[in-house]
């Protein structure tokens, strides 16, 4: 008896029928109805430490080495946008996701789901462009698979990547490492990357053109670890922004953060276009970007190390671990006013007027 | 940002703040009409930096708030019909009708898209003949105009697969509904500066004389606002019922003359369903005769689809500024914006979706 309702249960679909009967957008935006996804579905059936630790990736011990391992697919739309393209974005998301695991990056794979009739000709531009950015990176492509699918049965393109790299035996960087005191850093201006595609794709044009920030942040990340033994927590704001980043790593870490706004690098053009387009900077998506805690006797040091990199010479504190409302984030307004910074609970949707 | 930044300042919004504490003696209730202005308040903290007595109730002016129920059911209907691309702004997507949302429309197979602009919706009519297009128009007089513009063109056009789904609401009619409540507490009020840049101030002169209340037309930015309650306070202190301007820089007295023209042209005023308030009388825009061939609820026939609000969900009382939303049993609870049970909970306009995405008001967060 037991074992039949055991079966039912796990045949169930925790997510109840009555809420979403079908996937939405929402579902993979980042925010939470992609958490609330990940944590019933997934995380519950896959049961595992290091699943449940929710980082970019899994670290684990192979016989005598401590690695990294990590994956990401990519859908953008579009293909080709000003300051990159999806080959580019796959290669340097999944290095920035195992950076973040606190891992030097060593091999990748590369999975192609391509649309029948896609263009061979921006086949190869992407080809051309994974390798410039494995280069860049330091990386090396070494298997991957090729699908093809019936016209109007994919968007033209998705890719796939997976990577591994190797941790150092000392390092302890996780997202449940936030304590009290910590700076938070992030190494550049924010919000660059989803402002880029979006002003393409509603045909929008700036006096200079915003272009996406993707890069990879392992060189920058290699400097860090050299200079500080304090670093406790990396993380990439992408999907769901800066917002949703430091809200995971509350939640995480059971603690508070406190976040300045006036200190929050962003662009004059971006902040122009996030005006206009009705959004949030907050919880627009970068490419580029990290944000470090960082026990404070060191801050000052790691901000310094950042500055003197190409990928962090913008670097700032933007706030801090506190001992108050633990599991939540908020943030102290230009006007001195503070308010709770949520996390997004669907597609960050431009107001009305 | 120019023209931004100024309005931001930290400095400018202190003195301010001090200038209101200074002249405030006693308890006042100001109700800020317009979503927008409602959104700024919470995002900026600036009840924080108010006196305690002086109590700013959010107002009923969120286009996605106050459309009712029975529309956005109408919209599902259509918007699932196979011949149709139906076109919204952002915000409409997430409100739930009785049984689910566009965006689950959208991904149950229906072609809903979002725009910036009607005119985008028209723009997408002319790319695709064989398919009809309908735009979801809501809002107050601030989209109206280019609502109106959108079925103006497509007539001019000739456009046979353009339609608009209307439910435009006006802001004195709700003002007054809820001015000549027995229930009423709120002592004054911010205009909603971008209602008034169409529409000009003059039509609130009546009612600021007829219920004794200062009107301020007030803008977005956090010193706007700040500016706007200390003109409120001030008219309040002496005994004033006047109207006064704030938002100079945008509005002017007699609002923008051709806009007005043309929501004259294709709108005539006609009764209105509010959410959760009901049916105020001459308080919306309904398309003119003349213009019935663009109007989507003839067109698709969905006049027989009636719905009834949720009676756990106390968005009357909220947007008649009756309650605040953590007065809400639901609040937090029940209704969340992944679970909303009402609309002031999906827009990000909306006076508990701001309460709960800004404010430090859930159960769950103070213990």
């Amino acid at each position: 008896m037991k074992q039949t309702a055991d079966l039912s249960a796990g045949l169930a679909c925790p997510i109840p029928l009555t809420e979403y009967k079908s996937v939405l957008m929402a579902h993979g935006g980042g925010g939470k109805l992609t958490q609330q996804l990940i944590q019933k579905m997934f995380v519950s059936q896959f049961d595992n430490d290091m699943l449940g630790a929710l980082h970019d990736g899994a670290v684990f011990q192979a016989g005598n080495m401590k690695l990294a391992f990590s994956t990401d697919s990519y859908v953008i739309n579009p293909i080709f946008f000003p300051g990159g393209d999806i080959g580019e974005l796959a290669v340097n998301g999944t290095v920035n996701d195992l950076a973040m695991c606190g891992a030097k990056p060593l091999y990748l794979s590369s999975a192609f789901i391509i649309e029948e009739g896609f263009p061979m000709d921006d086949l190869w531009r992407i080809v051309l462009s994974m390798k410039g950015a494995a280069e860049r990176a330091g990386v090396r492509l070494v298997t991957g698979d090729t699908k093809v699918v019936d016209r109007g049965k994919g968007d033209g393109i998705f890719i796939n990547t997976s990577g591994i790299g190797a941790v150092e035996a000392a390092s302890d960087i996780d997202p449940k490492n936030a304590r009290p005191g910590d700076k938070i850093i992030v190494n550049g201006p924010i919000a660059v990357h989803g402002i880029a595609i979006m002003s393409v794709r509603e045909g929008l044009e700036f006096e200079t053109e915003i272009r996406s920030d993707t890069a990879p942040l392992n060189g920058l990340v290699e400097k860090i670890l050299k200079a500080g033994r304090d670093l406790h927590v990396l993380r990439d704001p992408t999907r769901g922004g800066v917002a949703s980043a430091v809200n995971e790593i509350a939640q995480s870490s059971r603690h508070g953060i406190l976040l300045n706004e006036e200190a929050i690098p962003i662009s004059e053009d971006v902040r122009g276009a996030c005006e206009i387009l009705g959004l949030d900077p907050l919880y627009v998506a970068n490419e580029g970007k990290l944000l470090a805690f960082v026990a404070p006797a060191s801050a000052e040091m790691v901000l310094k190390e950042m500055r003197s990199h190409p990928q962090g010479k913008d670097a700032a504190v933007i706030g801090e671990v506190v001992g108050d409302h633990p599991g939540v984030a908020v943030m102290k307004s230009r006007i001195g006013g503070t308010r709770v910074v949520d996390m997004l609970s669907g597609e960050q949707l431009p107001r009305i007027c | 940002m120019r023209f931004i930044d100024e309005y931001r300042d930290g400095d400018a919004a202190k003195k301010t703040a001090e200038m209101i504490h200074r002249i405030t003696t006693r308890t006042w209730t100001v109700m800020e009409i317009c979503g927008g202005q409602t959104h700024t308040i919470v995002k900026y903290g600036i009840e924080s930096l108010l006196p305690p007595g002086l109590t700013l109730v959010h107002g009923p002016g969120c286009p996605v708030c106050v459309t009712p129920l029975e529309i956005i059911d109408k919209a599902i209907a259509i918007a699932s019909r196979s011949d149709v691309i139906f076109t919204s702004f952002g915000d409409m997507l997430r409100v739930p009708g009785s049984t689910k949302d566009l965006l689950t429309v959208k991904a149950e197979g229906g072609k809903v898209r979002m725009v910036y602009s009607p005119l985008d919706a028209v723009k997408i009519a002319r790319e695709n003949p064989d398919m009809k297009v309908v735009f979801f128009g809501v809002g107050f007089e601030t989209t109206a105009p280019a609502n109106a513009m959108a079925v103006y063109q497509a007539k001019k056009l000739g456009m046979e697969n353009f339609s608009l789904l209307c439910s435009h609401v006006l802001v004195p009619p709700a003002m007054n509904a809820i001015l000549s409540s027995p229930a009423n507490r709120v002592q004054g009020f911010l205009a909603a500066g971008h209602v008034c840049t169409v529409m000009g101030y003059e039509e609130y002169f009546p009612l600021a004389e007829r219920y004794h209340v200062p009107i301020v037309v007030t803008g977005f930015e956090p010193l706007d606002l700040l500016q706007g309650i200390y003109m409120t306070v001030r008219q309040l202190e002496e005994g004033g019922s006047r109207v006064e301007n704030q938002y100079s820089r945008a509005v002017r007295r007699e609002g923008n003359v051709p806009a007005q023209n043309l929501l004259r042209e294709v709108f005539r005023v006609s009764d209105r369903a509010w959410r959760g308030i009901g049916v105020i009388p001459m308080s919306g825009y309904a398309l003119r005769d003349e213009y019935a061939g663009y109007d989507a609820e003839k067109i698709f026939d969905v006049g027989e689809i009636r719905t009834q609000e949720s009676p756990l969900c106390i968005a009357g009382s909220i947007l008649q500024g009756l309650k605040k939303p953590d007065e809400c049993s639901a609040f937090g609870i029940q209704c969340t914006p992944e679970h909303p049970l009402g609309a002031p909970m999906v827009s990000s306009e909306g006076a508990c979706a701001a309460y709960y995405h800004f404010g430090e008001y859930r159960g769950e967060r103070q213990s």
